[in-house]
């Protein structure tokens, strides 16, 4: 067991170090973060001299050591925008986009199940046919159209929800929470539905295929011979054996929903990690780009590290097979 | 009796504080991007400075017509028979919001420290060579020579409390390679209208009226300057009312907005212009299929270039209207104008393709024009459209549109052929567009000239308009200066930019020709 964990984790820092790397390299392309911090009247001479200050001026493998070493410190430099840590930076951030990812889960994942569970059970009415269709065309919008949608109807037609930012909030301790203030809540709501919706679908079609799978097992069939209700054989029998599956979907899922919720933290200005690099991207802001990605890797490593020691406890045939390679 | 007396009282009370509830005005201002940081000599950009004024103050302002007013100085003149020493009467009983006495110490350390090796206003202030404070409100600055136009440059540079930035040890403007923070990037102490309550960096900044100010009570008490980067959601913020007032308003929702109802949108020409340049020099273009001899060089084709260029379609049909054609590389603001260069042809294919043959390019050539796309108003739609202009001439113009950020490294190294660029004049005065754009290309001067112009005879007048003593002849040199970039078409000017501000029906905020709106100027119906 300990030898497992151990051979996973030395795999995790290479991954890091990969990661590492390669956002070091892209990054080292995508401009020069100079154009953004000089004045339009620097002269040459003052693009020299800041060049040799950041550190610019010296060869990639140079720069690279630098910034892994301070890295393993969680050291990841001053954002060259703000003019503030990195690190302190993007934990200010991280409350934000951990509350929106966790609440569109949650409506990802109530939502998913109950639509899963009523489309299958209903299979050839006309209510599963509009749900499946809306399903549809809710993947293949692309979600900034979708936010922006949202926007218009909800807050410029309606005026019931606000169209922007995160509403009030309130300081616990480092956790910055707009989820104990009224208007923390309904700031939530429209970006918090437009990034579950692809997890939603997601979720309601792992159900729905899972549930009409099981429903033509031998064990249901014997269950509906034994006249149990369908109530018992549904939730009880059923929907219990479901869940396995997309528990495991959810929890991976998770993980992009933190990473990947740039375009909906752009759409709706909220204050997040991802529009934490939006910005920096637009200014050339390398330090926080890549703490980002590696950031960012991090979350993936962790959670697939997790996953895998989980599966190892659970599964006993993994651990049989540690042995056996012994 | 008694019953009545109550009765007024209560009248009385409700009413003050109905008053006072009226009279506390927020106001709710949003714009793309926020302000870089609060140390105020860090960075030389707009959007910094915006929000600085607020809190901090300079010694001179900048009126809406881009004329100087008197701010923290009341008067300034050149010392009686020196024309190298500028003096400052400082105003007096004037306080920080922490209560210090602002005096002429203060400007002697904020001047220092913003000609300091980390600061980027230190070009601004290279021909100061010392300043001394001469008493509590005199200030003398020594200039290196006769400095005519000096005052201009103090209109962003802000004053800081010696006290204060002491007990800070704020002496050294923030420096990124130290990896150290320092306190005035999220703190300040200005003298300015308003005080800095909250600030959440990229979110949300609240100042509230600093009521020890000593200028006239402005109606906003409260102002709200929120970041929002999507312009979508920008406009919709307005239109669901959730702020009042919005900055950086895309061209193709200005006519949308001014025709809904409860909103409007204040439009004015900003002290910015958007111009093409091409490299000249006899060295072959790297771009082009060209490959003896650099057909920009020559002015035949510079001349059939500018009469395929149709200003007034770019106008319409670009800009949707929002914008100022322009023949000369200086917005009118800026001393030095005039109508006569300000005229363009009209544009004449044939006769540009007579001039393409004179020339000896009958067939036209290739070349690649480079572009940003994310810096100026529909930057990259702009060079789309010359392209096609060119292309009636046989000039093929390959596109390259990238971001501001790969833009300017590329234009900064000379690796341009043929580009596009924006460029503010914060003097309001030509010497710096000569400074920057038309002076030979040294490690001091000439940092934008992309296309290599070298005139000795300009660098000489260029630099000779630094240390002259009589405004007459020096305006006259900058006229002659014109005259000759105009003639030799150096660059390219297409049009100003125009400024537009969209706010709810109810608030009116003019436009300011640098994009440094003050809410101090805000009325309300």
């Amino acid at each position: 067991m300990l030898a497992f964990i151990a051979r996973r984790l030395v795999q995790s820092v290479i991954v890091m170090l990969v990661v590492a790397f390669i956002a070091f390299l892209v990054f080292r392309y995508v401009g020069d973060p100079l154009a953004a911090l000089l004045s339009q009247d620097a002269k040459q001479a003052d693009y020299d001299a800041a060049r040799e200050r950041l550190g610019l001026d010296q060869p990639f493998y140079m720069q690279f050591f630098a910034f892994v070493s301070n890295a393993l410190q969680g050291q990841f430099g001053i954002s060259y925008r703000l003019q503030q840590p990195v690190s302190q930076l993007i934990l200010e951030r991280l409350p934000a986009t951990i509350e929106l990812a966790f609440a569109s889960s949650i409506i990802a994942l109530v939502g998913g199940v109950f639509l899963g569970i009523y489309t299958a059970l209903r299979q050839r009415t006309f209510s599963t046919g509009v749900i499946m269709t809306l399903s549809l065309i809710g993947v293949s919008l692309p979600t900034f159209l979708i936010g922006i949608g949202l926007i218009y109807v909800f807050a410029v037609e309606l005026k019931w929800l606000p169209s922007f930012g995160r509403g009030e909030v309130i300081q616990l301790g480092w956790w910055r929470t707009g989820l104990l203030t009224q208007s923390g809540l309904r700031s939530l709501i429209l970006p918090a539905i437009t990034l579950s919706l692809f997890q939603l679908t997601l979720i309601m079609r792992l159900v729905r295929a899972e549930m009409l799978e099981v429903m033509r097992t031998d064990y249901i069939r014997f269950a509906k011979a034994r006249g149990l209700s369908n109530r018992a054989i549904n939730f009880g029998h059923a929907l219990k054996n479901t869940m396995v599956p997309v528990i495991t979907i959810t929890g991976l899922q998770l993980g992009s929903v933190i990473a990947f919720a740039i375009i909906t933290e752009t759409v709706f200005q909220w204050p997040g990690v991802g529009s934490l690099f939006v910005n920096s991207v637009a200014a050339v802001d390398v330090p926080v780009m890549a703490a980002y990605l590696v950031f960012v890797a991090l979350i993936f490593v962790v959670i697939n590290l997790i996953v895998d020691i989980l599966y190892f406890i659970v599964d006993p045939r993994l651990r049989d097979g540690v042995r056996a390679g012994k | 009796m008694q019953k009545s007396l109550a009765r007024i009282t209560a009248v009385l009370i409700t009413s003050t504080v109905l008053v006072g509830v009226a009279n506390a005005e927020t106001i709710r201002w949003a714009r793309s991007s926020d302000a870089l940081t609060l140390d105020p000599h860090s960075q030389n950009q707009g959007n910094t400075h915006t929000l600085a004024h607020h809190i901090y103050e300079t010694l001179l302002g900048r009126d809406n017509d881009g004329s100087l007013t008197p701010r923290l100085a009341t008067e300034y003149a050149l010392k009686e028979g020196d024309p190298t020493v500028w003096v400052f009467k400082l105003r007096e009983g004037v306080k920080f919001h922490n209560g210090n006495d602002f005096t002429a110490e203060d400007v002697v350390y904020s001047i220092e420290r913003a000609k300091s090796e980390f600061s980027n206003m230190k070009q601004l202030h290279a021909e100061v060579e010392s300043v001394t404070a001469v008493d509590d409100y005199t200030v003398e600055f020594q200039m290196t020579g006769p400095a005519l136009i000096y005052p201009n440059n103090l209109t962003n540079t802000f004053i800081m409390d010696k006290t204060w930035s002491d007990e800070n040890d704020l002496a050294v403007v923030q420096d990124f390679a130290s990896g150290a923070s320092n306190y005035s990037v999220l703190n300040t102490n200005g003298t300015g209208p308003y005080t800095l309550t909250s600030r959440e960096v990229d979110v949300k900044t609240v100042l509230d009226y600093n009521e020890g100010w000593w200028g006239d009570k402005p109606a906003v008490d409260k102002i709200e300057y929120l970041t929002i980067a999507d312009a979508q959601t920008r406009i919709s913020a307005l239109l669901s009312g959730e702020i009042d007032i919005v900055q950086d308003v895309p061209p193709q929702d200005i006519e949308r907005l001014s025709n809904t109802d409860g909103f409007k949108v204040e439009i004015g020409p900003e002290n910015r212009f958007i111009y093409f340049g091409y490299r000249f020099g006899d060295e072959p273009l790297k771009s082009s299929n060209i490959t003896d001899s650099n057909p920009f060089n020559n002015p035949l084709v510079r001349e059939a270039m500018e009469l395929v260029l149709d200003r007034d379609a770019i106008k319409q049909v670009v800009m949707r209207g929002q914008s100022i054609p322009t023949g000369i590389p200086n917005p009118p603001f800026v001393n030095g104008w005039t109508p006569e260069l300000d005229a363009y042809p009209k544009p004449d294919v044939e006769k540009a393709k007579a001039l393409m043959v004179e020339a000896g390019y009958p067939d036209g050539f290739t070349v690649t024009l480079d572009t940003p796309n994310n810096r100026y108003v529909n930057d990259e739609a702009i060079s789309t459209a010359y392209v096609g202009m060119l292309g009636q001439i046989g000039i093929q113009v390959t596109l390259a549109s990238r971001p501001v950020a790969e833009h300017s490294p590329i234009i900064l190294a000379n690796n341009s052929d043929f580009y596009l660029l924006g460029w503010g004049v914060p003097t309001f005065d030509s010497a710096y567009v000569f400074n920057d754009l038309i002076h030979s290309k040294t490690d001091l001067h000439g940092t934008y000239n992309v296309g290599l112009y070298t005139n000795p005879e300009l660098d000489e007048k260029i630099i000779a308009l630094g240390t002259m003593d009589d405004i007459a002849a020096r305006d006259a040199t900058i006229a002659e200066i014109w005259e000759v970039v105009k003639a030799d078409r150096v660059l390219m000017p297409v049009h100003n930019q125009v400024l537009a501000y969209a706010m709810r029906d109810g608030v009116t905020l003019a436009v300011q020709p640098e994009n440094q709106p003050n809410m101090t100027t805000v009325t309300f119906d």
